[in-house]
Order: C-alpha cells, then sequence, then structure tokens
C-alpha cells in the first residue's frame, strides 16, 4: 500500500514529463524540417565555430 | 549549425521573409545558401527548411524581398517570394490533432495501469481510490483531447444538422457522466478507460487524415506565382515606381525589363522582344511580339525591354480566367465528398435514435434508469463508426505512402478512389508525352573550339534554346570562351565577337519545321536541331494501360506537325493546336460518352482540363498550376508510373471495400449484442477498437502494393 502512495505519482509524473517534452518539441519546431535534420549532419561547421 | 550571424541591435525591427527553393537537393545547398546569405549587410540569419524546400530569412526592414530574392538568385538558386504563409493556419490544425493525440495517448496508458489493477481483483478502499485517480486523469484528458469533436459537434448542433461527431460527443460525455456518479457513490464499474481509449483511436483517424490532406495543400496560390508580383510603372513626368500587382490599374504604362514577368495583361507600346508563353498556351517555341500586340500576365519577357500599356489587372487577366475556369471545373468534381458527407448525416441519426430506443426499451422492460443508460452509452460506442471511418483514410494513406516511395505523389485521398474508376487516358505531349526539354541532338557535328563558342554564347541567354544548348554542353564538360560585346539581337539570336571574329548563335536561316539553332564562327556556319524527345518506355507505359482497359489520345496545345510526330511515334490518335477550352471540351465530350477520363498533362494550359477531368497526374517537372490542378504528381522521367498508379489504385479499392465488410460486419454482429444488454461499456470500447485495429491490419498489406 505504501509502495503504490509513491509508484503511482511516479509513474504519472513521468508519463506527464514526457508529455511536456513532446509539447516542448512541438512548439519549438523540432518537427518542422525532418529531412533537413538528417542532411545538416554533412554540413562542414568550419564557419560557424566562431559562433557560441 | 543554424548559420546565425550575430545579433546587434535593433532585434524589434527584424522582418521574416520566406522564399521557395524548389531547387535544394542536398547538405551542400543547405550550407551554400545558409553561408551565403549571412555575410550580407542587413540579414541577420537565414534558415533553410529542406523538407519544405523553403528559406526563411530575418532581415532589416530596409531590405526588401526583391532584393533578397536576387542575393538567392546570385547564390544560383531559383527563388520565388512566398505572401504571408497561407498554409499556417490550416497546418495548424493537425498540430492540434497531434497535440490532443498525445494527450489521449498518455491518459489511455495511466488509466489502463489503474483498470487492470481493478481488474485483477483491487477491491474495497483501493478500487475507490483507483477509480477516483482514473477520474483525476480522465476529467482533464477528455476536456482536452475532445475539444475537436465537442467543437465539431456543437457546430452542426447549432446549425440544426448532425455529423459524426454528435453520437461521439455524446457516447462521451454520457460514459464519462456515468463513471463519476459511479465513482462518487463507490459503484463496482467506472468507464474512463473505455472513453478515453475511444477518443485516442479516434483522434489517431483524424491526424492520418489531417496529414494526408495537409501534403495535398502544399503549393497552394501557386496560380498567383506565375504571374510577378508588380511592375515598374511609368509615370506622365517620365519617373517610374513600382506599384505592386494589385494597385495597378488599366491605363498604366508598365516598364518591363528582360527576364521579367508580366503583372497584367496589356498592349506593348514601346519595343519588341520575344515572350515565353509557354505556361498561357503550351507552345514550346517564342512569340516575337511588337507594337501594338497584346502580352498576357504570367508570360515571361525574353530578350529585350518593352513598354506596355496596361489593359486588363487582376481578377480580368487572361490567368485568372484560367484560375476560375478550374476552380468552376473542380466544384464539379466534389460529388464524392458529398455523398459521403449525406451517409454520415444518415447513419448519426440512425445510431441516436438506435440508442435511445434501447434506453426506453429497457426502462419499460423494467431494467431501471442505470442499467437503461449503461446499455445505451454500449451502443453508442459500440455503433461508433470508427472501423467505417477508418476504412477508406487507412487503406488510402498506406497505398500513398507506398506510391510516394515509387515517386508518385498523391494529393487527395478521394485520388485513389477515382484513379480506380478511371477508363480513358488523354494525354498531353509537350512536357507529358515528352521530356519537355528541346535537346540537340547533333552536337557532335560542332568542333571543340565551335562548341565552346555556343556555350558562351547560349550563356548570355534566356531563351529556351539557348538554355538547353547550354546545359547540354555543360553535360560534355566543355569549358566557355571569353567573348566582347555580347549582344542579344530580338527575334534573330545573340551576337558577340571573338577575338575579333564575328561569332553567332540564332534563328537559322531555313528554318524547318521543329525547333533548330544556328552557329556562325566567321564564314563558317552548323545548324543544331532540337528535338523535345518522348520519355522513355511511353510506350511501354501506354501497352499497359491499354491491357488494364484505358485506352488513350493525345489532346495538344502544340502545332500539328510536332503533335503527329509524336502521335506517329506511339500510334495514337491524336488533336493538335487545342485551347485550354478545347481540353475541357473534349473532356467533356467524352464523359458524356460515359467515360470517366483520366488526364495526365502538365502546362497552365492544361489546368482546367486537369481540374476538369475524373481525375488527373502530372508529371513533377510540370508547372506549378499544372501539379495544383492534378491530383497526383510523377516525378521520374519515366511515363511508367502512371500505369503503376492506376493498379495501385484498383487494389487500393479492393482493399476498402474489403474493410467495409469487415467493419459492417462487426456492426451487424456487435450491435444486437449490446441492444440486448450484454456488452458493458468497456466490452464495447475494447471491441471497436479491435475492429478499428483489424481494418488498419487490412489496409497496411498494401504497403507491397506498388511493386
Amino acid at each position: 500500500m505504501n509502495g503504490l502512495a509513491i509508484l503511482i505519482p511516479v509513474a504519472l509524473l513521468m508519463g506527464l514529463g514526457g508529455l511536456v517534452f513532446f509539447f516542448w518539441a512541438m512548439r519549438n519546431g523540432q518537427f518542422e524540417d525532418l529531412d533537413g535534420a538528417a542532411q545538416r549532419v554533412l554540413l562542414d561547421d568550419e564557419d560557424d565555430e566562431d559562433q557560441s | 549549425m543554424n548559420a546565425v550571424t550575430p545579433i546587434s541591435s535593433d532585434q524589434s525591427q527584424t522582418v521574416v521573409s520566406r522564399f521557395a527553393v524548389p531547387a535544394i537537393r542536398c547538405a551542400g545547398c543547405i550550407a551554400k545558401i545558409e553561408n551565403g546569405l549571412k555575410d550580407t549587410p542587413g540579414i541577420l540569419s537565414s534558415r533553410v527548411n529542406f523538407s519544405t524546400k523553403q528559406v526563411a530569412i530575418s532581415h532589416l526592414p530596409e531590405l526588401d524581398d526583391d532584393q533578397l530574392k536576387r542575393k538567392i538568385e546570385a547564390l544560383g538558386f531559383e527563388a520565388q517570394v512566398l505572401a504571408d504563409n497561407p498554409l499556417s493556419e490550416e497546418k495548424g490544425s493537425t498540430d492540434k490533432l497531434i497535440r490532443a493525440l498525445a494527450v489521449a495517448g498518455f491518459g489511455m496508458m495511466n488509466i489502463m495501469l489503474l483498470s487492470v489493477s481493478v481488474w485483477s481483483g483491487a477491491s474495497g478502499v483501493n478500487r475507490d481510490l483507483f477509480h477516483w485517480i482514473s477520474a483525476l486523469i480522465a476529467i482533464p484528458v477528455i476536456a482536452y483531447a475532445g475539444r475537436p469533436f465537442f467543437a465539431s459537434a456543437a457546430m452542426a448542433l447549432r446549425y440544426g444538422r448532425t455529423n459524426m461527431d454528435v453520437p461521439i460527443s455524446i457516447g462521451i460525455l454520457l460514459a464519462t457522466g456515468l463513471s463519476i456518479y459511479e465513482t462518487a457513490t463507490g459503484g463496482a464499474h467506472a468507464y474512463f478507460d473505455g472513453a478515453v481509449m475511444l477518443l485516442f483511436f479516434l483522434l489517431a483517424g483524424r491526424v492520418l487524415d489531417g496529414m494526408m490532406r495537409d501534403r495535398a495543400r502544399e503549393g497552394i496560390g501557386a496560380l498567383l506565382k506565375q504571374t510577378a508580383p508588380g511592375a515598374m510603372v511609368l509615370d506622365d513626368d517620365g519617373k517610374t515606381r513600382w506599384v505592386a500587382a494589385k494597385d495597378l490599374l488599366p491605363g498604366m504604362h508598365m516598364m518591363v525589363a528582360a527576364g521579367e514577368s508580366l503583372a497584367a495583361d496589356g498592349e506593348i507600346i514601346s519595343g519588341s522582344s520575344s515572350f515565353d508563353c509557354s505556361l498561357m498556351t503550351g507552345e514550346s517555341e517564342p512569340q516575337p511580339l511588337g507594337k501594338g500586340d497584346l502580352a498576357l500576365a504570367g508570360t515571361l519577357n525574353l530578350s529585350s525591354p518593352v513598354t506596355i500599356m496596361i489593359t486588363a489587372t487582376g481578377e480580368d487577366t487572361s490567368v485568372s480566367d484560367i484560375a476560375r475556369l478550374m476552380d468552376e471545373a473542380g466544384q464539379r468534381r466534389s460529388f464524392y465528398v458529398r455523398v459521403a458527407d449525406r451517409a454520415a448525416r444518415y447513419y448519426a441519426p440512425a445510431v441516436h435514435s438506435l440508442a435511445l430506443l434501447a434506453f426506453l426499451f429497457w426502462m419499460f422492460a423494467g431494467a431501471g434508469w442505470h442499467q437503461s443508460l449503461l446499455i445505451s452509452v454500449a451502443v453508442l460506442i459500440i455503433t461508433c463508426p470508427c472501423a467505417l471511418g477508418l476504412a477508406v483514410p487507412a487503406a488510402q494513406v498506406v497505398a500513398s505512402g507506398a506510391l510516394l516511395r515509387k515517386g508518385v505523389m498523391v494529393k487527395d485521398g478521394s485520388a485513389l478512389e477515382r484513379l480506380a474508376e478511371a477508363d480513358y487516358v488523354l494525354f498531353d505531349k509537350t512536357g507529358t508525352l515528352t521530356l519537355g526539354q528541346p535537346t540537340p541532338v547533333n552536337l557532335d557535328d560542332l568542333g571543340l573550339t565551335q562548341k565552346q563558342v555556343a556555350l558562351a554564347l547560349a550563356q548570355a541567354s534566356r531563351h529556351p534554346i539557348s538554355k538547353a544548348i547550354r546545359s547540354s554542353l555543360l553535360a560534355l564538360g566543355i569549358e566557355p570562351v571569353a567573348l566582347d560585346d555580347i549582344r542579344e539581337l530580338p527575334g534573330k539570336g545573340m551576337t558577340a565577337s571573338w577575338g575579333g571574329v564575328k561569332v553567332m548563335l540564332g534563328k537559322p536561316e531555313k528554318s524547318g519545321d521543329h525547333l533548330s539553332s544556328q552557329l556562325t564562327v566567321g564564314s563558317d556556319s552548323v545548324v543544331l536541331q532540337l528535338q523535345d524527345e518522348i520519355r522513355p518506355d511511353a510506350a511501354e507505359a501506354i501497352a499497359a494501360l491499354g491491357k488494364m482497359g484505358l485506352p488513350a489520345e493525345i489532346v495538344s496545345g502544340d502545332n500539328p506537325q510536332s503533335v503527329a510526330l509524336v502521335s506517329r511515334a506511339l500510334g495514337l490518335s491524336a488533336q493538335a493546336g487545342a485551347s485550354p477550352q478545347d481540353k475541357v471540351e473534349a473532356i467533356t465530350r467524352l464523359t458524356n460518352e460515359g467515360h470517366k477520363v483520366l488526364m495526365v498533362g502538365d502546362g497552365l494550359n492544361d489546368g482546367p482540363a486537369l481540374a476538369a477531368a475524373h481525375v488527373s497526374i502530372a508529371p513533377g517537372s510540370a508547372s506549378d498550376v499544372g501539379q495544383q490542378a492534378a491530383d497526383a504528381v510523377f516525378t521520374s522521367e519515366s511515363l511508367m508510373p502512371v500505369a503503376l498508379s492506376v493498379k495501385v489504385a484498383r487494389r487500393t479499392m479492393q482493399i476498402v471495400h474489403q474493410n467495409f465488410s469487415l467493419a459492417i460486419g462487426y456492426n451487424i454482429f456487435a450491435v444486437p449484442l449490446a441492444l440486448t444488454g450484454m456488452v458493458t461499456p468497456l466490452i464495447a470500447a475494447i471491441a471497436m477498437s479491435l475492429s478499428s485495429l483489424i481494418v488498419v491490419g487490412n489496409a497496411l498489406r498494401l504497403n507491397g502494393a506498388a511493386k
């Protein structure tokens, strides 16, 4: 019984965390350019080194 | 990584402009554009979206769209200004559905966890606790994820109609209300799990459908892109100013430089030039126009600047006429959508009355209001047309995915339905049966230096023939020579001097019935023949279509000689010199004879025909208008995808029919059980989900159909 009092909130919070993360990713535009992300791996970054 | 240049001061004043850059093909293109734009003063950052082939540039307000467009073009990419994204709103609706789906999925899994504990024997205080937690999760989840259904149901009811969403909303709300009552009174059963699971599966179907629709909407507003966004207007006092297309008035004088397209219809009052009218007529050869001739909006001025007195603007231009023609033709076609809507309108009230009757019957039979309400909720859930609703979109999504891997993009689910029914094919010629790009066939007649001179001359011109010669010579790895004094003589060609020798590339003295060009170096001259080659395996594709029972015919706007050449090679009958209206009439005639016509065409002049035909396909090289009007677009050089799409479409319809029988069979089996009170809402929800899964599984078999 005591275990349940911990486990249920933990399960809920973890699920909620995943959900919040997914919402953030959608709002942040992470799914806007799926093919582009695959291509950008191949870019040379030399020109971008001055950026933080 | 993102090529963001450090932002100095007034961040608040930046403007974001979007450009369509269809030529983005690889990582190199991304780097070239982003790094190339980075060093331009006034541009703060640029970001390439590879999936949509767009570039978003955030810049200071001093730079206007036209300057930015030229910057991108200087990097070697053709660009088009995108107006304020008209898609964003529509795309937002799918995003909303995906969020609702995520929330419903979260709720479903957690509630299931608790429900399984209840089923496996939790009792007393534990059971009540689990029910309360379920309620705590379910109520916000239903409130959030159910919004699309509630909103649509409320809208329908406000206008005194009913749709699929009304029984779904009532079922969910009743099940939730009943469960809250059960929980509060410490009852043995709560049905939060059923309600949330129902929402999850319904939303999954909607999301699939929405993604399909979004893909279809790509390339909206294509027609307006054909006309220029505005023009330089010459005022009476001799000053020039830039006027946006919507502010142009008949009577204004606009100056059109070489390489610009026209923003309005008008009469040429000074200068003469050749115009690329291929968008309007499909004719591959540029037309020379001089003083007094009518030039149409959307055509491209190729060789020299002209002044044009505007006669028609905006809605009155010929290009808008074509748009209207397409619109009207498209509306005629939406018959199928109406049939589906009507079926839904009859189905929904039937479900309501069935549930209500069940409730009344069990009340009279003395089952008590609680038991009667449970039965009617079970009926509402079990008759939920999910499997029926998924039967068509699931099959269509899988089939169009399979076709996409073969280079055919089907834009609209109902296109597959119509494609399966087609029994007659009409082909356009230029760009459809042929590749649409003339290629020189006798380059071997030229010596190396002649090739180098030809390339140097061809590079300086925008004429389609020059472009063709240039690209074939570049493909051979020829380096151009340096020329002085390059000039373009309208209607004649390019001249220049090469180390004191006069060289020329232009119209031959004797021109035959097909495209040709003459290269003169000093006193030697060679005539280059150009041919628009027929697509590889066009004959096989036409034979394959014939085997499936689709006879073919050609309708082309081109001249009879060049049409005859192709029709003889492929053994098809042909109609030449057809205007856009003629093409529509040809389709109407065939339709009246009882045929379902598949139109395959590419140009703007095919637009109305593509929209009027029962179903239509355009090649990927087609004008934006052609691509937008067509139901499907194929990207390969071969014509085989046309035959393949018909084959896959027929297979898809088989699966759809199977799915319908499965879904209807399930309803015939389950509804009587629910009516007799043998099914609880939970079992109803499980049975409903199971039937949906079976339907989706059956649709997945289409994955291998496009082989």
